[in-house]
């Protein structure tokens, strides 16, 4: 089982983007459960979602408490949420939205046991006005945690955004994911991952 | 048709291909997306020949319910928590007329103090309201349960309601096979009333009656229930056939063999429940788990077969009888009596706390050393609940109990369990 965690800020779509994982997942043939981290969601206020994947039935219900991955939609919540809580080390993945670099913000001393191929920033709000002109960093994220992570295909990404949203929407949010992909997927060649 | 969807859209599409014909709903927290999807389906025309009424409450919701299936039409509405105490007055009364109307509870809880999360308090506190109550482990068996629930209650002429745990299955994203209507044609005939009101054949439907008659009345709607104990799995044998997967029946074993300590619980959380049982197995620990889908009829025998070859019984429920402690539980004393059997109760899940696979092995392990009091209260801060206590032992104006605990509990935003 391969259990993911997004952290964002209501508005950010965070709920939305587990969902959408576990339809790329689905449509790849696994088996996957999302949910939210079920509160009284405000814009603005720090929303947690689950998505896990495996090959066979999912039956566990629990919140994921020691994710494999973390996808953190927001980095100012690094000061205010328990965002790194459980994540297993050394194999644990980040996917994080910035334009800074890990030490810049903080995290060096965290992640400093992990995997640098696992380790990865993304300008995702910025992906998000360029081509959706909101700040919704939900679909770039996605898009980058398909270039990561061998589990869900940038095609079956894109198929679940086609799923969820149509017209021009669809297409801002397709363009954004698939320009995420390319950057990380560059970003990891450049640094001898890929 | 396999997809990768909301529970409460899965249960939307799977109550539409029932053909409900009068749908009604308050539409406000603590509804669900069910009801929102049903009003497009109706609205689209994919639902045909149905009527969808936005009602003013919960009261409203059944009562217009109530009216709709006296007048012979297939009804269908949806709650939860305090929506469903807000209509408890004619919840009862469409029980005891005799209608089979199937709703939807969404469980929550029941507030004071207002929280919007999952547990069972809602429907238990219905328990006894004459419906039939199933209870569905995965979005799939909501879905399907469904189905069953308007063949049931049209056979009997007895409301069902469908129990699915809030948020937890409601708005989980998961894999559900839904059938087609040809199949969903096949298995569940037109609704033939015993009962409607027809101009054109009048009757009418809500007599008073007093001593000389009340009693055998309400024998009759116990008398049905009784009768549920064989058509419930009757009809999930027959969708079993049908739809090729086991969905529904009274209650479910899961390895079960030679099990001497066996957790008995309802709802989505025998899945973590299940993941815990296969580990402490791994571990050659003797353990099984026993769900309950029908809570109502209580299937005694059922569960008396299921158990008796156990030592120990761990129910698991996600309610308190405040005063007593469990509900599930005291009604499994009731399946084994006479049995040497122990029961502990552990009350578990209070306001959506997660249930989790750890606390559920430390609490398992301490049940099979002997170590668990009668009445558990899974995960509970005792060292919280002591000071509130010695504060209300030292001083008399000590102010509203769950402020206190808030102030002591701190931010919740930064917890993610």
């Amino acid at each position: 089982m391969f259990q993911i965690r997004i952290h964002g800020r209501g508005g950010q779509g965070v709920v939305t983007a587990a969902e959408m994982l576990s339809v790329a997942a689905f449509l790849e043939g696994r088996y996957a459960q999302a949910f939210p981290s079920f509160g009284s969601e405000r814009t603005g206020a720090p929303v947690v979602a689950f998505c896990r994947l495996d090959d066979k039935e999912i039956r566990l219900r629990e919140p994921i408490m020691q994710p494999d991955a973390l996808i953190i939609q927001d980095p100012t919540l690094l000061h205010q949420v328990d965002v790194l809580a459980g994540l297993r080390h050394p194999e644990g993945c980040i996917l994080i939205n910035t334009q800074r670099t890990f030490e810049e913000i903080g995290l060096g001393e965290f992640v400093q046991d992990l995997h640098p191929r696992n380790l990865v920033t993304l300008p995702a709000t910025e992906l998000s006005f360029k081509h959706v002109g909101r700040a919704v960093p939900n679909v770039p994220l996605m898009g980058g945690f398909a270039a990561i992570c061998g589990l869900i295909s940038i095609d079956s990404v894109v198929a679940a955004i086609q799923e969820k949203f149509r017209g021009k929407v669809a297409e801002g949010n397709i363009a954004a994911a698939r320009e995420a992909y390319d950057i990380v997927k560059a970003d990891l060649k450049e640094a001898g991952y890929a | 048709m396999r997809k990768q969807c909301e529970g409460s859209q899965a249960v939307a599409e799977a109550v539409a291909l029932c053909r409900p014909e009068v749908i009604c709903a308050y539409p406000i927290s603590p509804q669900t997306h069910i009801v929102e999807g049903l009003g497009e389906l109706v609205k689209s025309g994919d639902l045909a020949k149905c009527e969808f009424l936005n009602v003013e409450s919960e009261f409203a919701a059944m009562s217009v319910a109530i009216g709709a299936s006296a007048a012979g039409a297939r009804t269908y509405t949806a709650t939860a928590s305090q929506g469903l105490l807000f209509m408890t007055e004619a919840v009862y009364n469409a029980s005891g007329l005799g209608l089979p109307i199937v709703m939807t509870i969404a469980n929550r809880a029941i507030g004071a103090p207002i929280n919007i999360w999952n547990d069972h308090s809602d429907s238990m506190s219905q328990r006894d309201c004459g419906w039939i109550q199933v209870f569905a482990e995965t979005n799939q068996e909501a879905l399907d349960l469904h189905i069953q629930a308007f063949k049931l209650a049209e056979e009997l002429s007895l409301p069902v309601m469908v129990c699915m745990d809030g948020f937890i299955l409601t708005h989980a994203y998961e894999r559900v096979d839904i059938p087609s209507q040809e199949q969903v044609d096949a298995f569940l005939p037109p609704y033939v009333p015993r009962q409607s009101l027809d101009p054109d054949d009048p009757v009418s439907i809500g007599a008073m009656v007093g001593p000389e008659a009340f009693a055998e009345v309400r024998y009759l709607a116990h008398a049905k229930q009784l009768q549920a104990l064989d058509w419930i799995p009757r009809i999930a044998a027959e969708f079993g056939q049908m739809f090729g997967r086991d969905a529904g029946g009274l209650v479910r074993g899961y390895r079960l063999e030679d099990a001497q300590t066996i957790v008995i619980a309802l709802g989505s959380v025998l899945g973590t429940i299940k993941d815990t049982v296969d580990e402490l197995r791994e571990a050659g620990l003797k353990v099984g788990v026993l769900g309950i889908t029908s809570f109502r009829p209580f299937p005694l025998a059922a569960i008396r077969q299921a158990v008796q070859g156990a030592r120990r019984l761990v129910v698991l429920e996600k309610s308190l009888a405040v005063g007593i402690g469990g509900i599930v539980a005291t009604d499994v004393r009731m399946a084994i009596d006479g049995l040497p059997i122990k029961v502990n109760t552990v009350i578990a899940g209070l306001g959506g706390r997660a249930i989790t696979k750890a606390s559920l092995h430390r609490v398992l392990r301490q049940a099979m050393d002997e170590q668990l009091e009668p009445v558990h209260f899974l995960d509970l801060d005792l060292g919280i609940v002591n000071r509130v206590l010695e504060r209300e032992r030292a001083q008399r104006r000590t102010g509203p109990i769950p402020e206190q605990i808030l102030r002591q509990v701190g931010a919740v935003a930064s917890r993610i369990a």
